[in-house]
């Protein structure tokens, strides 16, 4: 599995259910550039160059009521401050000898997604599975919201509707396995679920971001697990293989 | 103004975020503490995301339960990363086929 043109193949074969999910979600995304007065070029750049959907859902209605750069910056630091997180994570998953051109390599495409399935990868992460993943993820994310811009409307909703849940189904696949493993895991996945239903639905927090929320949670769930069940070296390296 | 220059701020602040642990954390971190925080992150932050979202991507909550539901079945009983997503899409098609 650690040959680099096998786990490029392994990546793509993993990518393509995202590049499927990222089509649908930027689709949307193009519509609502669209109506923030980008071109579809301009869109599509935005899309390569951020790689997050929130942030620039967020960056597009703020440029559609004429906010500024300042307001532009520090909104896309808050939607997508939880992707320090999980490149924190990431770079406990790399070999500590991992050059730096693929450290800034991957740090381009660190998405839920991609983290997700990169996360899931056994033992150390050899960054060309992440790359075949992001060779089909990209195009589909970029494509997605030109056409978005260009097309506007026509994907039937019913479709839309059942591509966007693709991209949760991936994520059940990758924490169900290691909950059944471990009892801790898998109490923590039904605790996160009770929270993040009850900090979504509580009113008090409305005027919360879903970005804030899932940083809120995630450290606080994690911190609390990690003070109650220290994970031991060996078992590390178990979980992950 | 340019938006252009939207486009520019917002990808840099994008890409620091994102670049900045993975070139300054290079070894393994030694507080046991840490370490386990880091390990719980992608299974809590993941979780977190998951739900209650799926039941408000769909037209029908019901039929984001279902997948949920039909996802968390399929993965417990060993299915691939591919074939979860795919019979989560299908069960929502399916389920808004009879429900709206």
């Amino acid at each position: 599995m650690n040959d680099n043109r096998t786990c490029f193949r392994a990546g793509i074969r993993d990518g393509t259910p995202i590049a499927l999910g990222y089509f649908a979600v930027a689709f949307t995304l193009g519509i609502a550039a669209r109506n923030a007065g980008f071109t579809a070029l301009q869109a599509m750049v935005e899309s390569l160059t951020n790689n997050a959907s929130a942030g620039e859902y967020a960056v597009f209605s703020l440029v559609a009521a004429g906010a500024g750069l300042w307001e532009v910056a520090i909104m896309t630091l808050v939607a997508n401050a939880r992707y320090l997180l999980m490149s924190c994570a990431l770079s406990q998953k790399l070999s500590p000898d991992t050059p730096l051109r693929h450290r800034l390599l991957l740090a381009y495409d660190v998405t839920d997604e991609l983290f997700g399935i990169s996360i899931a990868f056994p033992g150390r992460l050899n960054p060309w599975y992440t790359y075949g993943a992001m060779a089909v993820a990209i195009p589909g994310w970029g494509v997605g919201t030109f056409l978005g811009v260009v097309m506007g409307n026509v994907l039937p909703l019913r479709l839309v509707s059942a591509l966007s849940v693709g991209l949760y189904g991936m994520f059940i696949a990758i924490i169900v396995p290691p909950a059944r493993r471990s009892k801790i895991v898998g109490g923590l996945v039904l605790l996160s679920f009770a929270l993040s239903y009850a900090a979504a639905r509580w009113q008090a927090l409305s005027g919360l971001s879903s970005g804030v929320k899932t940083i809120i949670l995630t450290v606080v769930i994690s911190l609390g697990a990690a003070l109650l069940f220290p994970v031991k070296g060996e078992e590390k390296e178990e979980a992950a293989s | 103004m340019n938006i252009w220059l939207y486009i520019l701020v917002s990808a840099a602040v994008s890409y620091l975020i994102r670049v900045t642990p993975l070139v300054l954390i290079r070894g393994e971190i030694r507080s046991r503490t840490l370490r386990s925080f880091l390990y719980y992150v992608p299974y809590v932050t993941l979780a977190v995301m998951t739900f209650p979202a799926i039941v408000d991507a769909t037209q029908s909550p019901l039929a984001g339960l279902l997948a949920l539901i039909a996802g968390c079945a399929l993965a417990w009983f060993g299915g691939s990363l591919f074939q979860v997503a795919v019979v989560c899409c299908l069960v929502v098609l399916v389920a808004e086929w009879f429900l709206i």
